[in-house]
């Protein structure tokens, strides 16, 4: 499986997410600076977290506008697997691969701490490996996280299982509407998530909860 | 505008912070009367911010070297060998007098300046800390200055990417009008990847990188070498302002720089911006430095060189460039889109000159600048030893348990969730222990090496006795680093005072350094880098006397360490160390009983070091599965904390008091250099026998089980309980609507 992990200025967790790839994968995932005009041939591109280009304007927002942004839509327009985490999933929302908007925390600050996630589908390329319904644990580390959409766009979402995570009720971190946490496109092949599964692939780390998402995708790309 | 040939008054001197005696000290220097540029840069060189006057000459009598030592303090950060070719580059720095001014932008700047200071010298930084002390929780600007603050450290942090993954909070009232923001930062590099401020060859280059400067920050470490009155918030416009995302690029941008080998000698531009960078790297090179000003790029127009100078506009550094090598950096911050601009040269002639506009509006003898900085022996008095008060002297309460809700839940003692959830603690992936333990753990890249970290004072025990209160810091910082398992390396050290020109304060600051001394030496762990921050006063009401201590330990096997939590159920809780139930300046006393009276606990330097050694040992040898030191609210607020501190269930305890003590004493006594530790019952015999061979006091208090907190002869206290009092507090009152 071959991956590209996008680097904007201000991403910050793009090592954490280049290792976790490796180490789940076996695979040597390449880096691809935002200015390039063009993508490798990879089955996974992945947008990592940080604040690109400090948060200014809107979160996500002059990330979108990068040259690499075309190519990457275009790939996701042929079909290959679009993974956005955190700063990864507010670009692909400003960019309109994936619906919706991520407002600021309704407590109007940062959170960073554990939560756990219900699995609310597993019938797709980043969730196969686990069971539907299941409850993982998961890292978020964000101040703006507080997934929004109109009822009909929810209504869609919810409809076609396009809620690929939820946080369970007492572990909402930021407010979301329906405690929604990650969502895919319409075809399936992007996912825009909040939570940070790269943080917890191995024992060291606490746990090995967040592999399953890279698991699933050697699995399903393999 | 301000012309550069007004006359120099005695006002104008004053208000630059200089002393008659040392204004006649540079017309003694120079020959001449300075001009205006002139007078602006002896200030910023000359303040007790950036020329440690005062302690100067009590700071050269900590130890600095050991084995492992690479650089010692002088430069921006102190270096450490962790083996394998690597070194942790570390350092601790205040950002005081802004943060009170502005706590948002003081916090921000004051993390932003520490991490630049890290990765000036090479290495990226993997660990953040802090240490802040706040007025009482009653006072008007209390709930401001924690809300900003804190936002501020995260703002900063978060953005930049660096986990902040521990630190202190404590509240008193002696901080109501001058709050302490202590900002710790780590890095890791290679030992031959190590970059320093010492310039090096006649005729190169000096170029200017990062962001433009601007207005912001002029005369900043002036103002915090003075006192704070009721005008204090005049002063707002000399706070800085940050922006961590363009110290994000320029951290990628100067590591890529470095790798390039264009960097001859490196400087960020922290106090006293421009002037002490370029200062700095021509004095300790024996060169002088002729700067152009029409080079620096500016935020805005029409900046005068005096405001150049004194600018501390941040995300800035300076550095000597290899020329053949300039293409090829300045490709590297063209694609980072950060400035890269050549202001100026090295030369032979010891001078600092800096040209405006064609004018040469400053010409200055360089080393004097610097290295001859006034120094002051100034007069100080030893702080009176306070009597040791015996616990059988001190009221026991009415009840056990019901006093130990009250401590949980007091501002110093409560969870400090509220704050760290606010700081990304886990970004790069490396944090194996955050916050809340005893000591912060990261791992060290994709190796089994860990680095462990600690930021600890208790500053009321340096109020009553400074030589054991400093002492006691710096013990604490090596028994919390030791309580995970790792080996205390090295430390810095971050000395918060008030005002050194009253002989009280002065004779606080030299006895804190005697006993930070004594114990660095007896527990090895020398002083590689530090900050001092005096005139921490408010219309003449200083504060507590707070050096505080950050520590760094070494964990050769990062699977080989312990939490504080309780682990399992019918474990054997033994206490390592001599009980004497100290209760004389103690939390119980302090804020139960409202007296502060009494020596504070005794430090005994060979017995914390037998002790640590010895659980350090038993650790790393996989024989115990928990480890708390006894700190601020004695034994049974350490159990109660590895009880209600499991991540996943609570684990209750059973206690017995086994010595001849009062029993609030044996609860609530601070003693030092004791340990709580938990193992499988049927280990325990074997444990002892060896604590008994070795010479260690070790004992059985009691065993772990059940869901509540068991004093034997008192009422149970459920966990559930304890940990809603020790949670709530902070939210609670972050919370609450502002009454004032």
């Amino acid at each position: 499986m071959k991956s590209a992990v996008i680097v904007f200025p201000g991403s910050n967790r793009e090592h954490d997410m280049l290792y976790a790839l490796e180490q789940v994968t076996g695979h040597t995932p390449i880096a691809v600076w935002h200015q390039e005009t063009s993508l490798p041939d990879v089955d996974l591109i992945v947008l990592p977290g940080g604040f690109s280009f400090g948060d200014y304007l809107r979160t996500g927002a002059i990330a979108g506008l990068s040259p690499i942004m075309k190519a990457v839509t275009e790939k996701a327009d042929m079909g290959v697997r679009v993974l956005g985490v955190c700063n990864g999933f507010q670009i692909l929302t400003e960019t309109g691969l994936l619906p919706g908007i991520l407002l600021r925390n309704a407590h109007l600050k940062f959170v960073c701490k554990e939560v756990k996630l219900e699995v609310a589908s597993n019938v797709t390329d980043f969730t196969k490996v686990y069971d539907k319904g299941q409850v993982i644990r998961c890292p978020v580390a964000h101040h703006d996280g507080n997934y929004f959409a109109d009822d009909a766009t929810l209504a869609e979402l919810e409809d076609n299982n396009r809620i690929a995570f939820r946080y369970t009720p007492d572990t909402n971190p930021n407010g979301s509407i329906r405690n929604i946490a990650g969502i895919l496109n319409e075809r399936g092949n992007v996912l825009g998530m909040m939570p940070h599964p790269e943080n917890l692939i191995e024992p060291a780390q606490g746990g090995t909860d967040g592999r399953g998402i890279f698991a699933s995708l050697l699995e399903a790309l393999s | 505008m301000i012309r550069n040939d007004i006359d120099i008054t005695p006002e104008l001197i004053a208000d630059h912070g200089l002393k008659p005696d040392e204004y006649q000290r540079i017309l003694d220097l120079i020959g001449r009367e300075p001009n205006f540029t002139e007078l602006g840069i002896f200030s910023a060189m000359w303040n007790e911010h950036c020329s440690y006057k005062s302690s100067k000459r009590w700071l050269r009598t900590l130890p600095t070297e050991g084995p492992r030592v690479i650089v010692g303090p002088g430069e921006n950060a102190g270096v450490v060998d962790i083996g394998d070719g690597d070194v942790v580059v570390f350092k601790m720095e205040s950002h005081n007098h802004p943060s009170f001014i502005s706590p948002y932008e003081g916090a921000a700047t004051g993390v932003g300046g520490i991490l630049r200071d890290v990765f000036t010298m090479g290495a990226r930084p993997v660990a953040a800390l802090n240490a802040l002390r706040f007025g009482s929780p009653k006072n008007a600007r209390t709930r401001h200055i924690v809300s900003g603050v804190v936002e501020g450290v995260g703002g900063y942090g978060n953005c930049f990417g660096v986990p902040t993954i521990g630190g202190e909070v404590n509240f008193d009232a002696r901080y109501n009008d001058n709050c302490l923001v202590n900002a710790f930062a780590a890095g890791i590099a290679k030992a031959d990847g190590i970059f320093l401020s010492e310039a090096k060859g006649v005729g190169l280059p000096i170029v200017y990188l990062g962001s433009k400067t601007g207005r912001d920050g002029i005369h900043g470490s002036t103002m915090a070498s003075g006192e704070f009155d009721d005008d204090s918030e005049e002063k707002r416009p000399t706070v800085q302002i940050g922006d961590p995302f363009a110290e994000k690029l320029l951290l990628e941008a100067s590591l890529e720089l470095m790798a390039s080998g264009a960097v001859i000698a490196i400087q960020d531009m922290g106090a006293a911006g421009l002037t002490c960078s370029a200062v700095e790297m021509g004095a300790k090179g024996n060169l002088g430095v002729k700067l152009d000003l029409d080079k620096v790029p500016c935020r805005e127009e029409g900046m005068t060189a005096y405001e150049m100078m004194l600018s501390e506009s941040q995300e800035r550094m300076l550095m000597v460039l290899d020329p053949s090598k300039e293409e090829e950096a300045a490709a590297i911050f063209r694609k980072w889109d950060l400035d890269f601009a050549i202001v100026g040269y090295t030369t032979d002639d010891l001078r600092f000159k800096v040209m405006r506009h064609g004018e040469l509006m400053a010409d200055l003898p360089i080393k004097e600048l610097g290295d001859e900085a006034p120094e002051y022996d100034r007069p100080w008095v030893p702080t009176p030893t306070p009597a040791t008060i015996d616990p059988k002297d001190i009221a026991a309460p009415a009840d056990l348990g019901e006093t130990l809700v009250q401590i949980l839940a007091l501002p110093d003692m409560c969870s400090r969730r509220w704050v760290w959830e606010q700081y990304d603690n886990l970004v790069q992936g490396n944090t194996l222990a955050g916050p809340g333990g005893d000591a912060a753990v990261i791992r060290v890249g994709a190796t089994s090496k860990g680095l462990a970290f600690g930021v600890d004072v208790t500053p009321r025990y340096c109020d009553a006795d400074p030589v054991e209160g400093g002492k006691q810091a710096v013990a604490e910082c090596w028994r919390n680093i030791t309580a995970v398992g790792a080996e205390p390396l090295a430390a810095t050290d971050n000395l918060n005072f008030g005002n050194p020109e009253k002989p009280e304060i002065m004779g606080q600051l030299v006895g804190a350094i005697q006993g930070i001394g004594e114990a660095c030496i007896a527990l090895d762990m020398p002083i590689v880098s530090g900050n001092v921050s005096l005139y921490n006063e408010t219309n003449g009401q200083a504060i507590l006397p707070t050096p505080a201590i950050g520590g760094v330990g070494l964990l050769p096997d990062v699977f080989k360490r312990v939490g504080k939590s309780f682990t399992a159920v019918g474990e054997t809780i033994i206490l390592v160390g001599d009980r004497v139930g100290h209760l004389g300046q103690s939390i119980y006393q302090r804020d139960i009983l409202g007296a502060v009276a009494g020596a504070p606990p005794k430090v005994d330097l060979a017995v914390e070091r037998r002790n640590g050694d010895f659980v350090r040992d038993a650790i790393r040898s996989g024989k115990v599965s928990a480890v708390h030191d006894i700190s601020d609210g004695g034994l049974l607020v350490a159990v109660a904390e590895m009880a209600i501190g499991s991540d996943n269930a609570s684990i209750g305890a059973t206690l017995t008091k086994n010595v001849d003590l009062p029993q609030h004493a044996w609860a609530f006594g601070e003693d030092q250099a004791c340990y709580v530790l938990t193992l499988p019952a049927d280990t325990t015999d074997a444990f002892l026998a060896e604590a008994t061979s070795a010479g260690i006091p070790a004992n059985v208090i009691g065993s772990t089980g059940g869901s509540e907190l068991t004093v034997e002869g008192s009422a149970p206290i459920s966990l559930t309980r304890l940990n809603d009092v020790h949670e709530g507090w902070l939210p609670n009152y972050m919370a609450a609507p502002d009454t004032h």
